[in-house]
């Protein structure tokens, strides 16, 4: 959970989100354009199809949840959105830009938009969790000690990290490992966050937490992303829980219920590189689909 | 896939990678303190082996050539027989195969670590160019450094001669000296030091290919790792041959 300092990190964050700011309204992304768009996208290994004709759409503020089996396209998915690889034929838009023919060069301006968290967090070994969180200012040119520091510590504060400043990776535990990961993902403040299966592994308070941090990027920060997952509980959480702040600036999650439904999250269920379903997680859960099914509950239905 | 066309695929990406590398020098990159800590780590790092390697090669050719070439009543000649084989040869091509197991391994392995753990995809997410950032300072390193080694162990080797030629041939060092000055020539040195820049090229390139091509995990890496040393001290030594052709060619070195 977070503590009350939080807010302070969240009033900095939430800066080009006050509503009655004109000025930031007007240099807000364009809310028409999706954040990140799939058409018919295809891309195969040698003979292994590893994704087949998908086609999806992420909006603005939205959160995805991408759900499925080992070796379904999940992560392909995450990787092509960031340029990491290329797809045989259909198009990626990212807010609304064609990005599929961008040359490596070209994907670096596009990547300063994109904050990747990924499985295992991806630390660097070598640099200790501060060197880790300050990677983008410094490719970015920013040299500004003090300036860096700044940042680094508002990005830290904001997963709970902040006394892991000066250890090494392989002094963290796997769930710090993962936070840092997130920390390093959202410096430059980034409009999307792809989140690669970043529970797995972890124990169930952990991953609530990892959740907990992701509903808060999409319900305070208006940050759209891509959550892939294959744990049910990352999708209870996610779509049924947001993020609210009270008066005295604590950061609240509250469940979902008559009076509010949760309109920023969808479920993407894959199968061997399909989309076999695309929609709510009351839909899902109530699929008649015997994949589906057997997914959630972990066995086949029973017949009636 | 048949081993011919493996062999033009590695060619092929290997050939790409030093391109990017060469195409990357001339657009504006902060990576001037990596090279220097590659530097440190290939050049000042490997110091230790390559003088050891030169000084012992240095003595084991005098004390296997010395009773030769004194049945032949040329034994004054130890130091130019000694200077010319590692001067031309032997000084290049150890040095090189000592860096390649030392150096060669370790760049494998650390980018093949990189790999497998996602840390190359992360760098490329935020925003470095991992043939910047991680290939060109370990290429341009070993390509600054490898001569500079090379020339450490001719020298060694030159001194362990002349120790073996006088503690235990008893000839008198000045003999030696003069002999070695005697036989070597500054196309001999010329060419001794362009050998360890094509050699340099060859190991950074198979290495940092091997690495960043790693697939399959840990197994994967320890694979790749080893793929690179024994790939990058072959193709030193084919390279050798062809180097030689192409110095004797130039330089007139070794036409008698």
């Amino acid at each position: 959970m977070f503590s009350s300092a939080d807010i302070d990190i969240l009033d900095d964050l939430d800066e080009h989100l006050e509503p009655t700011d004109l000025e930031d309204a007007v240099d807000r992304p364009d809310r028409t354009l999706s954040a990140i768009e799939f058409r018919d996208v295809h891309l195969a290994f040698d003979d292994k199809v590893v994704l087949d004709g998908v086609s999806f759409t992420v909006r603005r503020g939205e959160t995805k949840l991408i759900l499925g089996r080992s070796g379904g396209g999940k992560s392909t998915t995450i990787r092509l959105i960031l340029g990491l690889l290329k797809p045989d034929s259909g198009r990626i838009l990212i807010d609304g830009e064609d990005i599929t023919d961008y040359t490596e060069e070209e994907m670096m301006e596009v990547r300063k938009k994109i904050g990747m968290v990924f499985q295992e967090g991806a630390l660097f070994d070598s640099l200790s969790v501060y060197e880790n969180v300050a990677y983008r200012l410094r490719e970015q040119g920013v040299i500004d000690e003090e300036e860096v520091e700044q940042e680094v510590r508002r990005m830290l504060r904001f997963v709970d990290l902040e006394d892991a400043f000066d250890k090494m990776p392989d002094e963290l535990s796997g769930g710090m490992r993962r936070r840092v990961g997130i920390a390093r993902a959202l410096v430059g403040d980034p409009e999307i966050v792809l989140f690669d299966e970043p529970t797995a592994g972890l124990d169930p308070p952990t991953a609530r937490t990892i959740c907990q941090l992701a509903i808060k990027l999409r319900d305070l920060q208006d940050v759209s992303s891509i959550f892939v997952t294959h744990e049910m509980n990352n999708l209870k959480f996610l779509s049924s829980e947001y993020a609210t702040v009270d008066r005295e600036g604590q950061v609240l999650y509250e469940k979902e219920g008559e009076t509010l439904c949760l309109i920023n999250t969808e479920v993407l269920m894959f199968r061997d590189g399909k989309i076999i379903f695309s929609g709510s997680d009351e839909r899902l859960r109530s699929s008649d689909d015997e994949y589906i099914q057997t997914f959630i509950h972990g066995h086949k239905p029973k017949s009636p | 896939m048949n081993p011919i066309a493996k062999f033009v695929d590695e060619l092929q990406e290997v050939s790409l990678l030093l391109w990017g590398v060469v195409t990357g020098l001339f657009r504006p990159h902060r990576y001037g303190g990596e090279i220097i800590r590659q530097m440190d780590l290939i050049g000042v790092g490997s110091l230790p082996i390559v003088l050891l390697t030169g000084f012992f090669t240095g003595g084991v050719l005098v004390l296997q050539t010395f009773p030769t070439l004194q049945y032949y009543g040329v034994h004054n000649e130890a130091g130019r027989s000694v200077a010319t084989s590692l001067v031309r040869e032997l000084g290049p091509v150890l040095t090189a195969l000592m860096v390649s197991g030392r150096i060669g391994s370790a760049i494998s392995a650390e980018l093949g670590s990189m790999v497998v753990s996602q840390q190359i995809d992360a760098m490329r997410a935020l925003g470095s160019d991992p043939l910047k950032k991680l290939v060109t300072p370990r290429l341009l390193a070993l390509i600054f450094m490898l001569p500079l080694l090379t020339v450490a162990a001719d020298v060694f080797g030159i001194i362990g001669g002349g120790t073996v030629a006088s503690y235990i041939f008893d000839q008198d060092v000045n003999v030696f000296l003069t002999s070695v000055r005697n036989g070597v020539t500054t196309e001999d040195v010329l060419g001794g030091i362009i050998k360890p820049v094509f050699f340099g090229l060859i190991i950074g390139g198979i290495a940092c290919h091997k690495g960043l091509s790693t697939t399959g995990g840990t197994v994967g890496v320890g694979r790749s790792t080893i793929n690179a040393v024994v790939l990058s001290s072959i193709w030193v030594i084919i390279f050798d041959f062809f180097l030689a052709k192409a110095i004797q060619s130039v330089f007139g070195v070794g036409v008698i």
